[in-house]
């Protein structure tokens, strides 16, 4: 293939100098952007973090050190935080891949209206979450919301979702749990669609139904995806956030006990005007966003290999 | 055969259950919006309104310049999405099909730097628009969302499925890569074309975080972030809250009911968040 273009290159001219520029002349509007807002912030972020003394009106420092990674890392403030996303993410990965592989697996069977249930499930996906959150809020509340009046069908007294530090946690959690699991079903049910029927035909004359089949065939098969989803949805709930502003009035909880590490990030850059300080907490994000991408990119490699 | 009825029996209520669930904040907000601020504080609740009445939206509209956040949102996103089809549409060809070297490496380099986190980036972005005077000011939501490395890798990949032999006998023919690229490629990419449009849309019109960073006053706000600022204002009237939220989700409610397909198979392969 490679050879029979030759000829047609060079009768074409392709090595005049038009046609050796004409490629960066393509890419130039976009390595623009990309230059000025990702590449320039990546390298300037690294190099922040490691100024001692940073100050944002003089762009002037004292000298290079680990003293912000020091500062961030000895503040309570910051080991709250990462308590708090820790805490998020080990429940809200778990929690919604369960039930998402449950849905999926249901909305995967030939059904009716399965538009309609479709449309149900992924409606949190393209709004607003801010938007959305203030709503949650409403529902939230301790003396009218609606989540306290059905749970008082099974006889639960008021809960103060919001008011109080120890149910703010799980109040976020339901939250987020709602907020993901569009796209975890949408990755779930992509997944299942790529596994053979054959499994499922051989499964059904030996007998097997129901629960036997999701069990010993849907699962095991749908392991790599399950696994993935697990992944990109630790990494997107490390970066909590919009999910936690408008439940409380754009407060980090209603003691300000629920800081989370972008919460940090922003504490430290527009309440202390610290910008090594932050520098140095977003680089402690992006270490444990890092380190499960890899997890990521290896596994991807391997399921691809099979 | 009754064995399978109660199993498909119980798989529609169980999903009907869920997609209630799912919906609940949805009905809430938006029964919400034409109650009464006496309907809103009654235990129990009241499910539906009595009256359906758009007092509560007159009313958001009169507190705050929700007009002028809407129109904002609006050029926003049209400025954005434009200006990133035009240079992802750009890019993705000159990586599928023009040759220069380093082409591959280059192409793996952007991709690792998908990982990258957006909240990594503000430090440096907020001082880049501090220093280029636009602190406050509409184009600071635009420049910054002008390329894409992934929507480029997504057209790429639409790019590189289309077979060689089309292009060379498009060029035979006398063609230019330019004309190539408008009159064949792009056309043919509308389905990979309108997919990278939604998603950038819709991320547009819900982002929250970056114009919370750099915009101040209230005539630069987009919906959104002039929303969360409404809460402190309509502190004791979460009807007219709601009423305001409407607005700001209702338009992708539609969109996703025209477009479902687009945007599932959009998220499928890889993203909505940012």
């Amino acid at each position: 293939m490679k050879k029979s273009k030759q000829p047609v290159e060079r009768e074409l001219g392709e090595r005049s100098f038009f046609s050796r520029i004409e490629p960066y002349l393509y890419l130039l509007p976009f390595f623009i952007g990309i230059t000025v807002f990702t590449l320039y912030p990546v390298i300037n972020v690294v190099l922040m973090s490691f100024k001692e003394g940073y100050s944002h009106l003089s762009r002037s420092f004292d000298q290079w050190g680990f003293a912000n990674y020091q500062a961030v890392l000895s503040d309570p403030k910051f080991t709250q935080a990462i308590g708090n996303t820790l805490k998020y993410v080990l429940l809200v990965v778990p929690i919604s891949t369960c039930i998402s592989v449950v849905i999926a697996y249901l909305l995967n069977q030939k059904l009716r209206f399965s538009a309609l249930f479709q449309t149900a499930y992924f409606l949190p996906m393209v709004t607003s979450v801010t938007a959305v959150g203030l709503a949650w809020k409403l529902m939230y509340n301790k003396n009218f919301g609606i989540i306290n009046y059905i749970l008082s069908f099974i006889g639960i007294d008021r809960i103060p979702w919001l008011e109080n530090a120890a149910w703010s946690i799980p109040a976020l959690v339901i939250f987020g749990v709602w907020n993901i699991m569009p796209f975890t079903i949408i990755l779930l049910l992509s997944g299942l669609q790529n596994i053979d029927p054959q499994y499922y035909t051989a499964a059904r004359v030996d007998g097997s139904r129901g629960l036997r089949i999701f069990f010993r065939i849907t699962v095991p098969l749908l392991a790599p995806t399950i696994f993935l989803v697990c992944i990109t949805n630790t990494i997107s709930s490390f970066k909590v956030f919009s999910e936690l502003y408008p439940l409380f009035n754009g407060k980090p909880g209603p003691f300000n006990n629920l800081y989370t590490v972008v919460y940090y990030i922003r504490y430290a850059m527009m309440e202390n005007r610290k910008y090594g300080i932050a520098a140095a907490a977003a680089l402690v994000l992006f270490l444990f966003i890092f380190v499960f991408t890899m997890v990521q990119l290896l596994l991807q490699k391997k399921t691809k290999k099979r | 055969m009754s064995r399978q009825k109660i199993s498909k029996f119980l798989i529609y209520a169980f999903l009907t259950l869920g997609g209630i669930v799912m919906l609940l904040p949805f009905f809430v907000m938006f029964t919400s919006a034409f109650k009464t601020t006496q309907e809103i504080n009654r235990f129990p609740p009241q499910w539906f309104p009595s009256h359906v009445s758009l007092d509560n939206f007159k009313s958001a509209f009169a507190m705050a310049p929700f007009a002028k956040y809407f129109v904002n949102s609006v050029v926003v996103m049209v400025c954005s999405v434009s200006i990133t089809t035009f240079t992802t549409i750009l890019a993705a060809f000159a990586f599928s099909r023009l040759r220069f070297p380093g082409r591959s490496l280059i192409f793996s380099l952007l991709l690792s730097l998908m990982m990258i986190p957006f909240e990594m980036l503000i430090i440096t972005n907020y001082s880049t628009i501090v220093d280029l005077k636009l602190w406050d000011t509409i184009p600071a939501l635009i420049l910054p969302f002008t390329s894409s490395i992934f929507y480029t890798y997504i057209l790429k990949n639409f790019f590189d499925s289309v077979s060689d032999s089309l292009y060379w006998s498009a060029r035979i023919d006398g063609s230019s890569n330019w004309r190539y690229l408008w009159k064949v490629m792009v056309p043919m990419a509308r389905p990979s074309l309108t997919t990278i449009i939604l998603l950038n849309a819709l991320a547009s019109w819900n982002s929250f975080m970056w114009p919370m960073y750099v915009i101040s006053s209230d005539k630069n706000r987009t919906l959104p972030w002039g929303l969360q600022v409404f809460t402190t204002e309509a502190g004791s009237h979460p009807e007219l809250l709601m009423a305001a939220s409407t607005v700001v989700v209702l338009p992708c409610i539609v969109l996703f009911l025209f477009a479902r397909k687009y945007i599932v198979g959009g998220v499928a392969r890889g993203g909505l968040k940012g």
